[in-house]
């Protein structure tokens, strides 16, 4: 089977991906930093409740996590297409 | 060395660094003056938006206000970092591509009508000129620390500065002194930071010392921190929310969105050689951000547990906090409260007359902590702290070595000084660029260009500086506002032209006119008619925070959502674009065949 390279299967592939980092994205912050946060807060990390820390600590780090994937993701997609930059 | 003279060395020697860098980079065409000739590398680029961003409200009011506000100034911390995903993803790679100078370029272009240019200058306006009152806001604070005179005195000499700053060099000078001024800032905050975290926690990296123990205790820190200020009738520190769960997650969605939505950081993506170096500086610009982001809890904390065991003996002993001997003898109160006191932004009154200054929430809802208050004959909280102070005031109420304060009163001046010249440039450009050259004088030559550029920087200046001595709150509150306007008017309009290729110019305008028109009436409600004092007409929306609880810094969610719809709708019943802008708008959905930036000709 020959794979689908035209422009509206890129941008598919392209929003394929976006739509899973932005779950993630949306997941800790808006999740388990503030609609789950009490839930979360039964568990400790150290002297963290733990819904405190994805609030003030840890979504910031999956944020860094998630730019950094989606770059990477993005250039294979680029290539796979055959879009990339010469 | 005094203290003094230890300040204006490091602040003298920081802006020797600054002038030094603008002078030999200095900036000669137009092109280079906005774009830096489209070539600074990822990390560079990145650690200059990390120095552009992290303005005043980031450095020197964030951290104050989390103090305050507790698990729920969170919101700052997420809303601000997590919208460099949205940026990086949904914004930066397809603007870089798309290769123009501004904003309202792209609206300009994309929605094939000047009209919409125009529409977009306004917004980018409003927005700008609010955030530079909340940077005028911050920069008084630190320049009358700085100089020792009252917070008014200190915005007028910022004026002076930032002007005569952001005029000097254009983005290019800018480009490489923000990469000096990031290393100055971040040293400035993680610096006494990590001294306090060490005194505090016996561990050297906030981060980590925020969630260990209290040095001499069994208790965590959070958990001691929550002891005391229950005890004195605060809210419980690590649960207590900003307003009700519902107005923390507008607040947080009006803050990410609002980042991807500002102009004077999305012009920051224009600068990078290509499409896939735009991705990646946005992850190496929220690296260098999160740097000081993570550490600025643990400053909040550490800084509120350090200030209540000034003003309370028994916060270290474990004592009784109502007990007489425990609030500090006014008399006695340490050095740094006394120079704080200058400024007018540290005030004790002596309710009760016993020459103690006794420091509690005298508007408790917790019945046990206002009855030991009564029982203690406590008359009123005594002690009045800006939260905006915190943070210059932090390594003094640490009792941190001279050194240490005098770099923080530097970082905190470049903070403001590198956030406020960005945001200048964005307006310059914005009326020069988009208004003046594109629609009423297009004949005009490069030099009349920068001159009206120029002249827009200084109006800007007087009218942020004016509006910042009555700010509509504290640095990052009214900064928070300026977020919630780029919100709502500007990152729907640019999301659309992306991401749909149906969108047409009708929708978008009307979607940004009813986005910023519909946050503008409800913060305006509560601020006042353009931040002026005694215009607000709370009675006419039905009192504060009417909507469901939502405050106005967290409105602009809100006004997105009522852009989108609008658009949605006007696009529905008006003619679809032209053809050759919906092959554009695929042209522009893939990174092959970027150029570097060219001018808007």
């Amino acid at each position: 089977m020959v794979e689908d390279l035209s422009a509206g299967a890129y941008w598919k592939a392209t929003l394929g991906l976006l739509t899973k980092i932005l779950i993630v994205w949306f997941l800790v912050s808006f999740g388990a930093g503030i609609l789950f946060v009490d839930l979360f807060n039964q568990i400790h990390l150290g002297g963290y409740p733990l819904g405190f820390w994805f609030a003030h600590q840890g979504s910031m780090y999956i944020f860094i996590v998630l730019i950094f994937y989606y770059a990477k993701k993005m250039g294979d997609i680029d290539r796979r297409f055959d879009v990339h930059e010469e | 060395m005094d203290l003094q003279t230890t300040i204006y060395l490091f602040v003298g020697l920081s802006f020797a660094l600054y002038i030094g860098i603008a002078v030999w980079a200095r900036a000669g065409s137009t092109s280079e003056f906005y774009a830096a000739g489209g070539a600074v590398h990822p990390v560079m680029n990145g650690m200059a938006t990390a120095a552009d961003w992290m303005s005043a409200a980031s450095f020197i009011s964030m951290a104050g206000l989390i103090a305050n506000m507790g698990y729920g100034g969170g919101l700052f911390l997420m809303g601000w970092t997590g919208g460099y995903v949205l940026l990086a993803m949904l914004l930066a790679p397809y603007l870089r591509k798309f290769g123009k100078f501004t904003v309202p370029q792209f609206i300009g272009d994309r929605f094939y009508s000047k009209s919409a240019s125009t529409v977009a200058v306004l917004c980018l306006l409003v927005a700008s000129l609010t955030y530079i009152i909340g940077q005028m806001t911050g920069v008084g604070v630190a320049f009358s620390r700085f100089l020792g005179v009252s917070s008014a005195t200190g915005i007028y000499v910022g004026m002076a500065i930032v002007f005569a700053y952001a005029v000097f060099g254009g983005m290019k000078g800018i480009t490489y002194t923000q990469v000096a001024q990031y290393v100055v800032l971040i040293l400035a905050y993680t610096i006494p930071a990590i001294f306090i975290s060490l005194q505090l926690t016996g561990n050297a990296i906030p981060q980590l010392g925020l969630g260990g123990g209290y040095s001499g205790t069994d208790m965590s820190l959070l958990a001691k921190l929550d002891l005391v200020v229950t005890d004195l009738g605060f809210g419980k520190y690590t649960t207590t929310t900003a307003g009700s769960t519902l107005n923390m997650f507008v607040y947080t969605l009006s803050l990410m969105i609002g980042t991807a939505g500002l102009p004077h950081v999305i012009m920051r993506f224009f600068t990078v050689p290509s499409v896939k170096a735009a991705r990646s500086s946005a992850g190496w610009a929220l690296v260098f951000i999160a740097i000081l982001y993570t550490t600025a809890p643990a400053v909040a904390a550490m800084a509120k547990l350090n200030l209540h065991a000034t003003i309370n003996s028994a916060v270290k002993t474990g004592g009784d906090l109502y007990a007489p001997e425990s609030s500090i003898v006014n008399e006695a109160r340490p050095d740094w409260m006394k120079r704080w006191e200058k400024t007018g932004l540290l005030k004790f009154t002596d309710k009760n007359g016993d020459g103690r200054i006794q420091y509690y929430n005298d508007k408790t809802k917790d019945a046990a902590a206002a009855a030991k208050a009564a029982a203690a004959g406590w008359k009123g909280n005594e002690l009045d702290v800006n939260a905006d102070i915190i943070v210059m005031a932090n390594p003094e109420i640490a009792l941190l070595p001279n050194w240490v304060i005098a770099l923080v009163a530097a970082g905190g001046l470049a903070a403001a000084l590198s956030t406020a010249a960005g945001l200048l440039m964005a307006i310059s450009s914005a009326i020069s660029h988009d208004l003046v050259k594109n629609i009423f004088m297009p004949e005009i030559s490069e030099k009349g260009e920068l001159m009206a550029g120029k002249i827009a920087m200084a109006a800007s200046i007087l009218v942020a500086g004016y509006l910042g001595l009555n700010p509509p709150g504290f640095a990052a509150g009214t900064v928070a506002l300026a977020f919630g306007i780029a919100a709502s008017s500007l990152f729907p309009a640019i999301m659309m032209g992306i991401f749909s290729k149906k969108m047409n110019k009708e929708g978008a305008i009307a979607g940004m006119l009813s986005g910023l028109f519909i946050t503008l009436f409800y913060v305006f409600a509560h601020k006042g008619l353009f931040f002026i004092k005694g215009t607000e007409y709370l009675g006419l929306i039905g009192g504060p925070n009417s909507f469901f609880g939502i405050t106005p810094e967290a409105f602009g969610a809100v006004g997105a959502l009522v852009n989108f719809i609008v658009a949605y709708l006007v696009d529905k019943v008006t003619k679809e674009p032209p053809e050759h802008i919906q092959a554009m708008v695929e042209a522009v959905r893939v990174p092959r065949g970027s150029k570097l930036v060219t001018g808007g000709h």
